[in-house]
């Protein structure tokens, strides 16, 4: 009997090194969003961090209902755009009325318009899980993104509504009118965010909600109800996505229709998966790598849209933990220090596979100038690679590559997962020795 | 009022059949399969594509036959070779993965077509008035659109009911593992439901593409209705599927046609209540929310009964 009380007793508390790493990672988290706009001054990089930082935000609240609660959401920027929306709303009245609210608080005016939201609509909603609540979701938003559009006075209609946020009530004399005065604002926001966020998974709460996702018959027996656990974790949800919508609107200075439609439910529910939805770090690295990856693409081809929504399919195939997820998996690799023996093999399997992407590339391209401007030089030009779309040498290529890496990369990569197998059981044989 | 009434009621009714076309194969693919096909609107919207394409090319009538041939055959090879892949993954990354699907078909369509609506014409030999009735002729092709639609029906039900492969279909509904341990090939079960779910999608994209816009935004459009017509019919329940088509078709419809509004009704607001928000809910007619009833059905049912008209399942 004394051996069963002890083991129920807290974990022994953590040393002082563990908790210097713990409470280091956040002070150089800090520090870091401090020092960026020092390193990238440009105008460009400025506006890059905001709408990342806004992202990261967003991702993560989304992610309380995905990768927390094993909710999956089409329908999340319904909380992100109200919260967006009534922001925009209390600047203009604040402003109009003088009354002595900054604006670094009006995010907080955006979380609770989405907590309050998440509250109304949440009940019904989270009486289901799973594919149910996934459809019912989608059905939602799409009914508050068509009222948007009906209750003009409101939304704005088409145009939405604008605001002037530099009309505030000023506090140390910012006007937050420059964009490095907003970055400094986004990002205090999102480190406040982030932490509240991962303080939350840490809570008991947090724990319920895992035990929600993985065997709701069993929180059941325990005594608890799934539905309110659900409903809790829904609202959580819904708040932190208002924040985002507010700083988004902030950012911008205009809420419109768009900021509640399925495209920015979608963009979120790319960003938590492409970045991983099992560990709290990867909806983050998500936000980052889609945020910039969509500003960059757009660039460097026509139809960027076409390779994210194929890049996201890739991932969901081949990789579904995520880019944090295929990270995680090698930690005991690094850990017994064999992280090398993998590496061939690995470099095995990247040429077949960049052949593959490469060919893939060519044919897009090349069909995206028959069919889109057929009209225009075919010297075109795509990922910064100049080549012929009319000339045959082309088309032979890219099937080649196509044919011929994919041939190549199913072969490489089964060889990969062969020698991951013995790498691995030797890692753990040699980890367990010590 | 009575040709409004009989006018709305045939275009009712023959939505909700192109509904229940793509509602059925949808619900047979979750009740069999377990995952909710996102991209089911898109095989829809490549069947109106390819229809459109190949009346190019061959004619309207060879275009019925091989569009929804094409999708479906293309609907089995997303089954075989991308589905049966991602279903270890559990429930969630087939949604997902689906979900992609349906993001990736509508980029390469917009690529393929352009982003701008198609010429896709009804046939010539049923470019007449079929009846006309109360002063309005009713176009023949409509009539065409739900004797197919019909047709289509019957002979799926007949399908199910009478023939063995519906019967593991229908057994396959209820009791996946019992089938498979009967000895079934339910694997190749599953890769026909999908690829002939599919397919219906496909037939109603050939035929209503003519009768609506053909364009790349089609199946986002129809998407979310049709999730809506599976969810309030009740989730794996056929005859729900059947019921809730029709009933969103003929409120669809039949909203489109009433230009009332609670202004009309009451009077309009007093000047102080004029100037809220409160005049955008005053002022808006029946018409103009036409396109969200399918949603206002979905919360009502789920409040009042969750689990659909006719469904069993709770989740």
């Amino acid at each position: 009997m004394t051996d069963l009380a002890s083991s129920s007793v807290a974990p022994p508390r953590p040393t002082l090194s563990d908790r210097m790493k713990f409470y280091g990672i956040w002070i150089l988290t800090g520090l870091v969003l401090l020092v960026l706009p020092k390193v990238f001054s440009s105008g460009g990089s400025m506006t890059t961090f905001s709408l990342v930082g806004i992202s990261i935000i967003f991702a993560l609240s989304y992610n309380i209902l995905l990768g927390q609660t094993g909710m999956l959401s089409f329908g999340h920027a319904v909380y992100y755009g109200l919260g967006g929306f009534l922001a925009i709303h209390a600047i203009n009245i604040v402003g109009f009325h003088k009354w002595p609210i900054p604006l670094p608080l009006m995010p907080l005016i955006g979380g609770v318009a989405g907590l309050f939201f998440a509250a109304l609509i949440g009940w019904v909603m989270t009486q289901r899980s799973g594919t149910a609540f996934a459809m019912i979701s989608l059905g939602l938003a799409e009914l508050v993104a068509s009222s948007a559009l009906i209750l003009r006075s409101f939304f704005g209609g088409e145009a939405g509504i604008s605001a002037n946020r530099t009309k505030l009530f000023k506090v140390f004399g910012l006007s937050f009118g420059p964009q490095i005065q907003i970055y400094y604002l986004i990002a205090a926001w999102t480190l406040i965010a982030i932490i509240a966020m991962y303080a939350l998974t840490r809570t008991p709460l947090g724990r319920m909600c895992n035990a929600v996702r993985d065997n709701p018959e069993r929180v059941q027996f325990v005594g608890y109800d799934p539905h309110v656990v659900r409903y809790i974790a829904f609202c959580f949800s819904g708040f932190f996505a208002g924040i985002a919508g507010a700083l988004a609107a902030i950012n911008f200075e205009i809420a419109n229709s768009a900021y509640l439609g399925a495209v920015q439910s979608g963009t979120v529910l790319f960003a938590a998966y492409i970045g991983g939805i099992g560990f709290f770090i990867g909806p983050i690295v998500g936000a980052i790598f889609v945020t910039v990856l969509s500003l960059g693409l757009s660039d460097l081809t026509q139809v960027w849209q076409l390779y994210f929504g194929l890049f996201f399919i890739a991932v969901v195939l081949f990789a579904p933990g995520g880019i944090t997820g295929l990270l995680m998996m090698h930690r005991p690799l690094v850990r017994a220090g064999m992280l090398s023996r993998m590496l061939p093999s690995y470099a095995m399997a990247a040429l077949p596979t960049l052949a593959l992407c490469v060919g893939l590339m060519l044919m897009i391209e090349t069909i995206v100038h028959y069919t889109v401007n057929p009209n225009e030089d075919p010297h075109i030009q795509a990922f910064g690679i100049p080549f012929d779309a009319a000339s045959p040498i082309t088309w032979v290529t890219a099937a080649v590559l196509i044919v011929g890496g994919f041939l190549l990369a199913r072969r490489a990569w089964s060889r990969v997962g062969e020698t991951w197998d013995t790498t691995l059981t030797a890692a753990r044989a040699k980890v367990h020795a010590l | 009022m009575l040709e409004l009434i009989v006018i709305s009621t045939l275009n009712g009714v023959l939505y909700g059949m192109l509904l229940f076309l793509m509602a059925s194969g949808l619900t047979v693919i979750f009740s069999m399969l377990g995952v909710l096909n996102f991209a089911h609107a898109s095989f829809y919207m490549l069947g109106a594509f390819f229809g459109f394409q190949i009346s190019r090319w061959f004619g309207f009538w060879p275009a019925l036959l091989i569009a929804p041939l094409l999708a479906g055959a293309i609907g089995a090879a997303v089954e075989r070779f991308g589905l049966r892949r991602v279903h270890k993954n559990g429930h969630v990354a087939e949604l997902l993965f689906t979900f992609g699907l349906a993001f990736a078909i509508e980029e390469i369509v917009g690529i393929i077509w352009g982003k701008v609506p198609v010429d896709y014409r009804q046939p010539d030999i049923l470019d007449f008035p079929a009846f006309t009735i109360f002063s309005t002729n009713y176009p023949a092709y409509k009539m065409f659109m739900l004797a197919v639609s019909v047709v289509i029906f019957i002979a799926l039900l007949l399908a199910l009911k009478r023939t063995r492969i519906g019967l593991i279909v229908q057994a396959a509904l209820t009791h996946p593992h019992m089938v498979g341990h009967l000895g079934h090939n339910v694997e190749r079960i599953f890769m026909l439901v999908f690829g002939v779910g599919t397919a219906l999608a496909a037939v109603a994209g050939v035929i209503a593409g003519p009768s609506l816009v053909t364009q790349s935004n089609m199946a986002a459009l129809l998407g979310p209705i049709l999730f809506v017509v599976v969810v309030v019919g009740g989730l794996g329940s056929l005859p729900g599927a059947f019921i809730a088509s029709l009933l969103i078709g003929l409120l669809q419809t039949f909203a489109v046609s009433i230009n009332g509004s609670l202004a009309s009704l009451f009077g309009p607001l007093g000047p102080d209540l004029a100037a809220t928000w409160l005049n955008d809910i005053w002022n808006v007619t029946i018409a103009q929310i036409a396109p969200i009833m399918p949603y206002l059905l979905l919360v009502l049912i789920l409040i009042f009964r969750p689990m659909g008209l006719l469904g069993t399942r709770e989740t």
